[in-house]
């Protein structure tokens, strides 16, 4: 048994105990000494997944390969990012204890067993690990009653999405006999085993995963959670967790129930084109610029899913680079949010954007690159997302869900755009409070990456081949 | 390496960017930075303008292909590269840009006051994208530069622009975007279809007849709200109206010639069959534009969106040329083109001239300036003339040119097409004889001042250009006369073998 396989997700739960411990006997505040040994595991946790080998461990309960690595590191960073944010805000808030870095933690583990899953049984185990700490971070602004109601609301919803996939999960075992990616997948390729039961099951497995990655049909958590959690929060949930839940939907729907793709095909595409059309018309409405995020976030969904509804390398390809892109502009873009406060108190309404051109030029110039970027507007790294997604689905001849994607594209351009022309067209309000320091990094250098991907895509788009080639092997 | 010796075109297209920088960095008090800021923008656009006048002297204007060629590879495993280069069609629009530059930056010396740094930043960046777009010849850069225009454009019109500029902005930003998106998918589809972007592979791929007409017709999508064509050319008064003067000389000057460099490029060329089945659509639409737009022109009070329909009409004489395949009407084109790019620019810098003094772009306000200006009404009459193609002037050859090849095609189609001529001379004399004669009627008009020395500045250029234009065409028809032969001859060759294979397979 190569145990060794799995050494990032040792090392970092170690780390995770050894920090719990130690917040817990530090009898002083230790928010920030926590955050930054995270940080540390987080790096460390990096370097193992970048060095760490190949290979099926754990009676091929666990998968370490290119794909898995590749999503690892995304996540991390998204993690990381979310973390050098939340220093700031958590102690404005007043909710800076080192609980914080640490459900972070775990629920990164939980992330992280989730991409390298390759039996349904590490799958569930991976993502319950998940849900459970972000349901309590959901709900961390324990006095803030839109907080603990996030909370809540995720857990309920979170709980009936886990139960639904346990009962996926349950039918394709039931039917098939295994709950190995690989056995059912040879299994799945001939047609005779491929029983209504099973097909049952992969749809109900859909629907759990669904939630996580909040497409439509079952996004309705999504704007109220984003709104109502902590904004530190609410970064974490829009980046890590939907590169791992993607992750866990490519690698079992592709790959896993692979052969079964005419059956999931169609779904996959009404869904996709459901969350484009949600994304891009709820969006319009919104004045709380969360809410408008979660609209957006959405949508993004959508458009990932499209290359999963190709169903190949290419398609995957797609949605990886689509992902990479994703987590940095909406790390920045919430960046920018969270640089919104007022006399202390943090202000969400769009409204309060107003004039930032004047009053902020170097906020609202990062903030104009993001929404440029988000709308998919050339040499903005948002540009690239979309030309993969719909390279594959043009491939794939899926040509409704490509004219559906672009036309949505323009409706959700008529949004972001709309947040710059509030910012550079409309009169000045008050100014915002001074950015901290770890904010500014945080929006420069996702800033820098969304605006200057242009110059050299080609080695993230070579590391989404490898890794999209190494599912189907 | 290029005939230059030097990443010439690169350099064209990036040096604004990196004058924009030096904008960027520049620190002090609120007027230092505007003046400052304003000179490096004249100083930047002036260097680029010496430099793409090498384009001039050292453009071979027998080869046909491409020349000053750049490539350097982007994303090699899907055939996609930075390549740059100029052939008789693109090179004249480079230099369009890159002369109408530094008169905008000229002409907003002083009607710009506020925001001064953003505002040259954004021309300068509008600059590069706008050459960056003539000169690629790989189709996702082409793309790239096509769409990224609007980012700046969207600002001018929106920051600096008039009381209605938000919603003209939002609608010029969604109406064309709507188009490129389109194009984008046609564009994946060729790219697939042929394993590459690169335009000449692309213009040597023949693609299935069935196949040409829906990537026609998303081509037209993009490029028909650019030029813009009638009925998808209502954001372009919109457009017009609110931008600040040198927002409407780019608009008009080079951005609408974005749609029918597009045909030419793509359409034309690539989809050689689909382009002879859509001609009589693309006809109709384009008489039916010369006319309605010209009759609405008839009827404004704003001096600017009589200008702005009066472009509809001309570049509805544009895509006329354009369909009729032959070289009258293709050389008809291009040069109506360049001279709109003239003579339009011109005539709005004439209404930016009396706007910054009065305020006001209503005809009705104004009337007997020709006595307190009499330099002005020279050069108004004389943009006048040139835009309703008095012979002498730059407008003259283009129209002359595509009625003579338009009569080769159909003999409705060369009179509806020149119709458009009578009735251009209609209102713009109509315009012409409410604002500069007549009694001065207002206190203000009284003293109102001619011309100042920074403004002669900017329309000698112009005024030397449009004569120039049209006493001696053929130097600039030189530049496209071997590009123009091979790309009709490479479409009826197209058309032959289209024709040969239905005749076997039947």
């Amino acid at each position: 048994m190569n145990w060794m396989l799995a050494l990032p997700e040792i090392v970092l739960a170690c780390c995770g105990l050894g920090i719990l411990v130690f917040g817990v006997l530090r009898k002083q505040d230790s928010a920030l000494i926590c955050t930054m040994m995270t940080l540390g595991a987080f790096l460390i946790a990096g370097l193992l997944v970048l060095t760490g080998l190949p290979g099926i461990g754990y009676h091929g309960q666990f998968v370490s390969d290119s794909f898995s690595g590749f999503n690892k590191l995304l996540l991390l960073s998204g993690a990381a990012l979310t973390a050098i944010l939340s220093l700031d805000w958590n102690r404005q808030a007043g909710i800076a204890r080192f609980e914080f870095p640490v459900l972070m933690l775990f629920a990164v583990v939980g992330m992280m067993v989730m991409t390298s899953a390759s039996n349904l049984m590490t799958l569930y185990v991976g993502l319950e690990l998940q849900s459970l700490a972000l349901y309590v971070l959901a709900a961390f602004a324990r006095d803030d009653l839109r907080s603990s109601e996030a909370g809540l609301k995720y857990f309920v919803l979170g709980g009936l999405a886990s139960g639904l996939l346990l009962y996926g999960v349950s039918l394709v075992y039931g039917f098939s006999g295994t709950m190995d990616f690989h056995e059912l997948r040879t299994l799945l390729a001939q047609p005779g085993n491929a029983s209504p039961g099973v097909i049952v099951g992969v749809v109900f497995v859909l629907v759990g995963l669904a939630f996580k990655i909040s497409a439509v049909p079952f996004h309705m958590w999504t704007p109220d959670v984003y709104e109502g959690a902590p904004t530190p929060v609410t970064v974490f949930f829009a980046t890590a967790p939907k590169v791992a839940a993607m992750a866990l939907m490519l690698r079992v729907m592709a790959t896993t129930f692979g052969p079964l793709l005419a059956s999931w095909q169609s779904l996959i595409v009404i869904v996709s084109i459901a969350s484009m059309l949600l994304g891009a018309f709820a969006a319009i409405g919104q004045t709380n610029i969360k809410r408008l995020m979660a609209y957006s976030s959405i949508g993004h969904m959508g458009y990932a899913l499209v290359g999963l509804a190709v169903g190949s390398p290419e398609g995957i390809r797609g949605v990886l680079v689509y992902m990479v892109i994703y987590v940095f502009m909406t790390a920045g873009t919430f960046g920018c949010i969270m640089a919104m406060r007022r006399k202390g108190q943090p202000v969400e309404n769009i409204s309060d954007l107003s004039g930032l051109g004047s009053n902020d030029p170097g906020l609202a110039m990062a903030l104009a690159v993001f929404m440029f970027s988000l709308a998919g507007i050339p040499l903005m790294s948002g540009f690239f997302a979309k030309l993969y997604i719909f390279l594959a689905a043009v491939q794939g001849g899926l040509w409704t869900l490509a004219v559906v994607g672009v036309l949505t594209s323009v409706v959700g351009a008529f949004y972001y755009i709309r947040i710059i022309k509030i910012m550079y067209f409309d009169a000045p309000v008050e100014a915002f409070d001074r950015r901290p320091p770890a904010l500014s990094f945080v929006v420069a250098a996702t800033g820098l990456f969304t605006a200057f991907f242009f110059l050299f895509p080609a080695p993230v788009v070579d590391a989404a081949q490898l890794a999209a080639g190494a599912i189907f092997r | 390496m290029n005939e230059a010796g030097f990443p010439l075109l690169s350099l064209v297209t990036w040096l604004p960017l990196v004058g924009g920088l030096v904008i960027l960095s520049i620190r002090g008090d609120e007027a230092t930075v505007a003046a400052n800021a304003r000179w490096t923008a004249l100083w930047t656009s002036l260097i680029v303008l010496v430099l793409s006048l090498v384009l001039w002297v050292k453009f071979d204007p027998t080869e046909p292909g491409f020349q000053f060629v750049e490539s350097v590879s982007w994303l090699p495993e899907y055939q996609v590269g930075y390549k740059m280069g100029v052939d008789g069609i693109s090179v004249l629009f480079v230099l369009l840009s890159t002369v109408l530059t530094p008169l905008c930056i000229l002409a907003s010396w002083e009607s710009i006051q506020t925001r001064v740094r953003e505002f040259m930043l954004s021309f300068l960046i509008l600059e590069t994208m706008m050459v960056g777009m003539f000169c690629a010849t790989d189709f996702i850069v082409f793309y790239m530069f096509f769409e990224a225009v609007l980012i700046p454009m969207y600002l001018i019109i929106g920051v600096w622009g008039g009381p209605r500029r938000v919603y003209a902005a939002m609608k010029f930003f969604l109406y064309t975007l709507t188009g490129s998106v389109l194009m984008l998918l046609a564009l994946l589809a060729m790219w697939l279809y042929a394993g590459t972007t690169d335009i000449q592979t692309l213009m040597a791929t023949q693609f299935p007849p069935a196949m040409q007409k829906w990537l026609f017709l998303a081509f037209l999508a993009s490029f028909a709200v650019k030029v813009p064509m009638w009925p998808v050319h209502t954001w372009l008064p919109d457009a017009h109206v609110e931008a600040p003067t040198a927002g409407s000389v780019i608009l008009a000057g080079v951005l609408l010639k974005m749609g029918g460099y597009g045909f030419l490029r793509f359409s034309i060329p690539m989809l050689p069959d689909a382009s002879a089945y859509f001609a009589p659509f693309m006809f109709t639409m384009s008489v039916v534009a010369v006319i309605y737009t010209s009759l609405v022109a008839l009827a404004q009070e704003d001096m600017k969106k009589l200008i702005a329909y009066s472009s509809v009409a001309h570049m509805g004489i544009v895509t006329i040329g354009m369909f009729t395949f032959n070289e009258q009407g293709i050389h008809g084109a291009l040069f109506q083109m360049l001279s709109h790019g003239v003579v339009s620019a011109a005539l709005f810098l004439v209404v930016g001239v009396v706007y910054d003094r009065i305020h006001s772009r209503e005809i009705a306000r104004y009337g007997g300036l020709s006595d307190r200006m009499p330099c002005y009404a020279l050069v108004f009459m004389l943009f006048t003339m040139a835009s309703v193609g008095l012979p002498g002037t730059a407008g003259f050859v283009g129209e002359f040119l595509v009625i003579v090849g338009a009569f080769q095609v159909n003999f409705w189609l060369a009179l509806l097409g020149g119709s458009g001529m009578i009735l251009g001379a209609a209102y713009m004399l109509y315009l012409y004889r409410r604002v500069m004669f007549g009694r001065i009627t207002r206190d203000d008009l009284r003293h109102i001042l001619d011309l100042s020395p920074r403004e002669w500045a900017v329309f000698a250029p112009l005024i030397v250009l449009t004569l120039w234009m049209g006493i001696y065409p053929s130097s600039f028809t030189s530049f496209w006369d071997a590009s123009v032969a091979a790309m009709v001859k490479h479409h009826q060759a197209a058309l032959e073998t289209t024709i040969k294979i239905a005749g076997m397979t039947h």
